[in-house]
């Protein structure tokens, strides 16, 4: 079947199989490989994108129900001018380690801010659920959201 | 990690999807979110031969305030019971309730029909549903049947639709003003329910209270609901909380612990009420 | 630089989804690789049908054991070798039985699911005691017993002593399995073009990866190349020699196409070998003030379904470490490595030391409890004083460096307000309807910095070494190729911060490189907490000589001599004559022209160092964790950690805090969260994300980290490593302040996890 899925402001129109998990559209068929996948159970969250701007899992939705839609993944989200206010905090609170989980704790923290642009640590921890690090504790990955609320938020 | 092949069929209407499911018999299922169909499939715990779409159908996700009684298409993501100023006014109980579901990623993407049909015993908003006496509107070849949630539910994973039926609404008495609680106990915040209650104070009066992980479906807990009417202090009645369950036992609590949390969580939800 | 909580040179490719993780690699026509995995826990295998596989559109073909008779065992315990397939039988649910290449990972998928192995069920030993006992099967004809390892680490027979002493108890503890979990699974794409394979590996040792292929293959090393990309987090699982390591070269060579094998998650909580599962029999004596007088310790280690070499031997470093921060005179340990119908177990975060940390400090918890006694003072009568460093345990060979145990125990203490801690647990012990409170102490001491050398080749290694090249670009920038390969330590930073203050460069003008064979001389690794303490000075040594060269050059070109030669911001100067300067590009450029040099100058400014360390260094420090458990679920909640860790010298604070986090988050995993359990029938009940509790962002508490900087003599750094210390740490700080919340009651031990339905089985049993 064709879909026809925007991934970063450009649009895509391509042959796929029906059975074809949008994440590996992503990966795969596009070449954009900063979105990871670390489970089959929907469980770790390294995965996650926006799609028509709400924070989703790509292991678990289909490339077919995303046709028509809009994807912004972790390539999308530097502009010009530099690393997002989110990406940024992540840098300066050290929020990453061995940055596999890292894009899709970026995003998911990027649509937890666009919601709530001032959350409580219990509200980022709450937002962060779907997202698992081996690495960190989480707890430098909080101040790394803290750091982005105060700086610009989701833009 | 990857589903078997099938083929996609995305419905345009309410109709075409029924003519769909007619057509390919048992070998289609519905895909509305997919966030408990998808995992199965990339499993291969289900390998349907037909998807059929209905994610699309915009005419399927809405809250109606319909006179004493509110209508939630099947189609209602977890997120909008989270928000929705009608639910928060009329059925806190749900959006309660959908608020303990998975995580953000997941309530985006998840239904209210998508889940209930799916019918895991441990799902938070099947407890709600069945503690606000919710009934649930099926569309089929032959019409249209309401369905009370105390039938729904006919086994673990295991629903009262026919093959051919779609699940359209889920109605629910309006209970505005009156108190409910909802208490989940899980092993990590991310997880499903170990055990869960669903209270709600009735507009009829009396109070209902709906378990989950209690058994191969959610239950009323009959029991403390009969107690409590008969003037028994919640504390007790609390103690017949598992009265009648057949909890699972296996690698996530045994049957005693569980049976065990009921009673708790029971305890609390009444005293939140 | 040293000191500087500089942010990372690695984040700004990480956080724009352009790393490169071996998944993200793609080559022309390459080809996709997935197994067959056994579904049975203990069976012959009767019959593989792999006909409608093979027919698929797209499936290149499917292998078995018999196909690779030809290579040389994977690397094996002698008289276990491994194939790297199951051959007549599997051992182990998830052992791979057969192999599937297809043009994509789809049909790949469809393919393996499309074979079908006959197995003819054998008794299934799921746990030790099954292995052990007197009916048992042999899981391998040479070992009857079952028992793959048995050793004495001691000459000492501790009979006596322990007799002697005043007070002696005993106790079972059980350090239980754990799966590292990295979030990238394990990754292999092997491109066999020309000569030898190229081979792109979640790995932790290339270099050893290399040794190992070439071995297999009969290739001179200089033809095989292993490259580490950005590595997903290891934690000791990715060291392990996985089959895929082989398998994949070999069918790139016989297809002639590159090949590819990425785990589903599925697949590395079975396939993956797992870490710890420990049960240690104890006994100890002690005097009235809690001195322990003497320790004897039975480990009984579950090795799994195919003996893993450094799997078997891991206890010994257990039992080398059995005294902790103590000074206990008498030691004696032995173990015994058994083989089960299991996943195989080898190196997790800490790799042996965790689970004699854990034995010590929970064994003085249970001293101190004996007496009524404060388990603080228990451990402070206890605790090897600063004046006897380097101390000499009981172990040959084992020598603690500089630190100070009571100052770090005092520190923490402090932070605690454990005098405070201890009037509100009084306080709410009262007070039925308040949740339980516990405080749990653990002060540590661990193995880092590893090798040298000689301790080193026991695990299969060339050395304990490391090494670095630093080499001056003519514009005055760096470049450091360094033989560790990080998987999220941050060497890219924390390394330029070393060489930058040897060579007096801009941290920004230093690239540090690694995890290619093709590129960096013989390298050792990432493990044993060895970045800092052997890589750290191995680009220390070879910074050094640089900048020596250097100052050489600068003053033939200030025309001065070399002692009156300073190093000043960008360069050098003549010492006390301000305007005689040379920026340190114009001396790298000088070095590149030979007829503007010294007779006899050798060109380039650069030097290769392998530093060999003394011998370990040893981490240390003082956890305390406070609890509160609901009376009513059993659930512990954790309302404070606080670390105080002594790792010697601190390159980076912000990174060093993110080490001291990850590893006391995994400890609090596995005190309170993790377990990989099996059912009687050996079948995993914990092979997903779903089932195996990895904790999330709400299950983890924030942690409160304090350091104590003893720099070690054992290298010139005096860095002295901390990847591991936190989860050698944090298990027993959490366990001791579970069981403290429920002394009352009489409890004497929980068993890890300590889940919500444990401890309240525990406290309904008790009370």
């Amino acid at each position: 079947m064709r879909v026809e899925i925007t991934v970063n402001g450009q649009p895509h129109s391509r042959e796929i199989e029906p059975r074809l998990l949008l994440v590996h559209f992503l990966r795969d068929t596009l070449s954009l490989t900063g979105t990871h996948i670390g489970c089959d159970t929907s469980s770790c969250g390294a995965c996650t994108v926006l799609l028509d701007g709400v924070a989703i899992k790509s292991c678990t939705v289909l490339a077919a129900q995303a046709d028509g839609c809009a994807v912004t993944t972790i390539e999308g989200l530097a502009g010009e001018d530099g690393l997002s206010p989110v990406q940024e905090g992540f840098r300066q609170c050290h929020g990453l380690q061995c940055g596999f989980c890292t894009p899709g704790m970026v995003m998911a923290a990027t649509a937890l801010l666009a919601e709530r642009p001032d959350p409580t640590e219990q509200e980022i921890r709450n937002g962060l659920k779907g997202n698992m690090c081996r690495c960190t504790g989480y707890q430098m990955i909080v101040e790394s959201v803290q750091w982005a609320a105060a700086n610009g938020g989701a833009r | 990690m990857i589903p078997a092949a099938f083929s996609y069929v995305r419905a345009g209407s309410v109709e075409e999807a029924l003519d769909e499911l007619s057509r390919h018999g048992g070998a289609a299922r519905l895909l509305a979110g997919g966030h408990s169909l998808l995992p199965a499939m990339k499993l291969r715990r289900a390998e349907p031969g037909v998807l059929i779409d209905i994610g699309r159908l915009r005419e399927l996700s809405y809250v109606r305030a319909d006179g004493d009684r509110i209508a939630v298409g099947a189609l209602t993501s977890h997120r909008t019971l989270e928000r929705d100023p009608v639910v928060a006014e009329q059925v806190p109980l749900l959006a309660a309730a959908a608020r303990r579901i998975g995580d953000q990623q997941v309530r985006n993407r998840g239904t209210i029909g998508g889940s209930l049909a799916h019918a895991d015993p441990a799902a938070d908003l099947a407890g709600a549903v069945l503690a606000l006496d919710g009934v649930l509107v099926a569309r089929g070849p032959s019409g249209v049947r309401e369905i009370p949630a105390r039938e729904f539910f006919t086994g673990r994973c295991r629903n009262a639709l026919a093959a051919a039926e779609l699940l359209t609404e889920i109605r629910l008495p309006a209970a505005p003003g009156r108190s409910y609680a909802f208490e989940k106990f899980s092993r990590r915040a991310l997880d499903w329910a170990v055990v869960g209650v669903a209270a709600q104070e009735r507009p009829g009066g009396g109070v209902a209270v709906a378990l989950i992980g209690m058994g191969p479906t959610p239950v009323r807990a009959t029991a403390v609901e009969e107690a409590l009417a008969a003037g028994t202090p919640a504390a007790e009645a609390a103690r017949l909380a598992a009265q009648g369950c057949e909890p699972p036992d296996n690698a996530v609590a045994s049957a005693s612990y569980r049976a065990h949390l009921a009673e708790v969580l029971v305890t609390r939800a009444m005293a939140a009420l | 630089m040293i000191g500087s909580a500089v942010p990372r040179k690695e984040d700004a490719a990480l956080l724009t989804g352009r790393g490169t993780f071996v998944d993200d690699i793609h080559r022309p026509g390459l080809l996709h690789m997935v197994y067959v995995h056994s579904t049975e826990a203990h069976a012959l295998i009767s019959g593989i049908d792999a006909e409608e596989a093979r027919s698929l559109p797209g499936v290149l073909g499917v292998w078995t054991a018999r196909d690779f008779a030809g290579l040389p065992p994977r690397p094996s315990v002698p008289g276990l070798e491994r194939g790297y397939l199951a051959g007549d039988k599997v051992h182990y649910v998830g052992e791979p039985v057969a192999v599937v290449v297809a043009a994509d990972r789809y049909t790949a998928a469809d393919a393996a699911r499309a074979v079908r192995v006959a197995y003819e069920p054998l008794p299934v030993m799921a746990t030790v005691a099954d292995a052990l006992a007197p009916d048992a099967v042999p899981i391998f004809a040479p070992l009857p017993g079952n028992l793959a390892l048995e050793q004495q680490v001691t000459p000492d027979d501790v009979t006596a002593d322990l007799e002697a002493a005043p007070n002696r108890l005993r106790a079972r503890l059980v350090n239980q399995r754990c799966a590292g979990t990295p979030i990238e699974p394990y990754g292999v794409l092997a491109d066999w073009a020309g000569a030898g394979p190229t081979v792109w590996a979640t790995v932790q040792a290339p270099h050893r990866v290399r040794a190992e292929i070439a071995e297999r293959f009969g290739l001179a090393r200089h033809l095989v190349r292993v490259i580490a990309p950005d590595v997903g987090g290891a934690f000791g699982v990715k060291s392990s020699f996985m089959p895929e390591l082989f398998l994949a070269p070999e069918l790139s060579r016989r297809l002639g196409r590159p090949v590819k094998y990425v785990e589903t998650r599925g697949e590395h909580m079975v396939h993956t070998y797992h870490g710890r599962d420990q049960v240690q029999d104890v006994e100890v004596g002690f005097d009235a003030e809690g001195r322990v007088l003497a320790l004897d310790v039975t480990i009984t280690v579950n090795v799994g379904g195919v003996p893993d070499p450094v799997g078997i031997g891991l206890a010994t470093l257990t039992s080398y470490m059995l005294g902790g921060c103590y000074r206990i005179p008498k030691i004696a340990a032995r173990f015994r490595s058994v083989v089960t119908n299991t996943t195989p177990t080898a190196s997790y975060r800490g790799a042996g030391r965790p689970e004699a940390s854990f034995l010590i400090e929970r064994v003085v918890d249970l001293v101190a409890r004996e007496l009524g006694k404060d388990p603080a003072d228990v451990r402070k009568v206890n605790l090897i004083q600063p004046d006897e460093m380097p101390y000499q345990t009981p172990f040959e060979g084992i020598v603690y460096d500089e630190a100070d145990y009571p100052a770090a125990l005092d520190l923490l203490l402090g932070e605690l307000d454990y005098a405070g801690l201890r009037a509100e647990q009084a306080r709410r012990l009262a007070d039925p309807a308040a949740p339980l409170l516990g405080v749990g102490l653990s002060t540590f001491v661990e193995m880092g910095g590893f090798g040298p050398t000689p301790l080193f080749e026991q695990f299969g290694y060339l050395g304990g070494w490391e090494s670095a090249n630093v080499r001056l670009q003519p514009d005055g920038s760096v470049i450091v190729l360094v033989g560790t390969a990080p998987h999220g330590q941050g060497h890219q930073t924390a390394l330029a911060q070393i060489a930058a203050d040897q060579l007096n460069v801009p941290f920004e003008a230093i690239s540090v490189l690694y995890g290619d064979t093709a590129v960096v001389q013989e390298g050792t690794g990432t493990m044993g907490s060895r970045g800092m303490p052997v890589a750290g000075n191995a680009v220390r040594q070879a910074a050094a000589e640089v900048a020596a060269k250097a100052r050489t050059i600068a003053a033939h070109m200030l025309e001065a001599d070399a002692d009156d030669v300073v190093p000043i911001g960008d360069g050098f100067q003549v010492n006390g004559a301000p305007e005689a300067t040379v920026t340190l590009a114009a001396v790298a450029e000088r070095a590149f022209k030979p007829h503007l040099l010294p007779e006899g100058t050798v060109l380039g400014l650069e030097n290769t160092a392998y530093f060999e360390p003394k011998n370990l260094s040893y981490p240390s420090g003082a956890h305390g964790c406070v609890v509160e458990i609901d009376r009513d679920t059993g659930r512990v909640s954790i309302l404070r950690y606080v670390c105080v860790d002594d790792c010697g010298t601190v390159i980076n604070p912000l990174t060093a805090r993110g080490q001291i986090h990850g590893g006391v988050a995994q400890g609090i995993a596995q005190a309170l969260y993790e377990k990989v359990t099996f059912d009687g029938d050996g079948r995993p009940l914990a092979a997903s994300l779903e089932d195996y509790m990895v904790p999330g962002p709400l299950d983890l508490p924030p942690y409160e980290t304090h350091h104590i900087e003893t720099k070690s003599s054992f290298n010139p750094l005096g860095a002295k490593g901390l990847g591991e210390a936190g989860a050698t740490a944090a298990p027993q700080a959490v366990v001791n302040a579970v069981v403290d919340a429920l002394a009352h009651l009489g409890v004497r031990d929980v068993e890890m996890p300590c889940t919500p339905e444990r401890v309240w089985k525990v406290m309904h049993d008790a009370s």
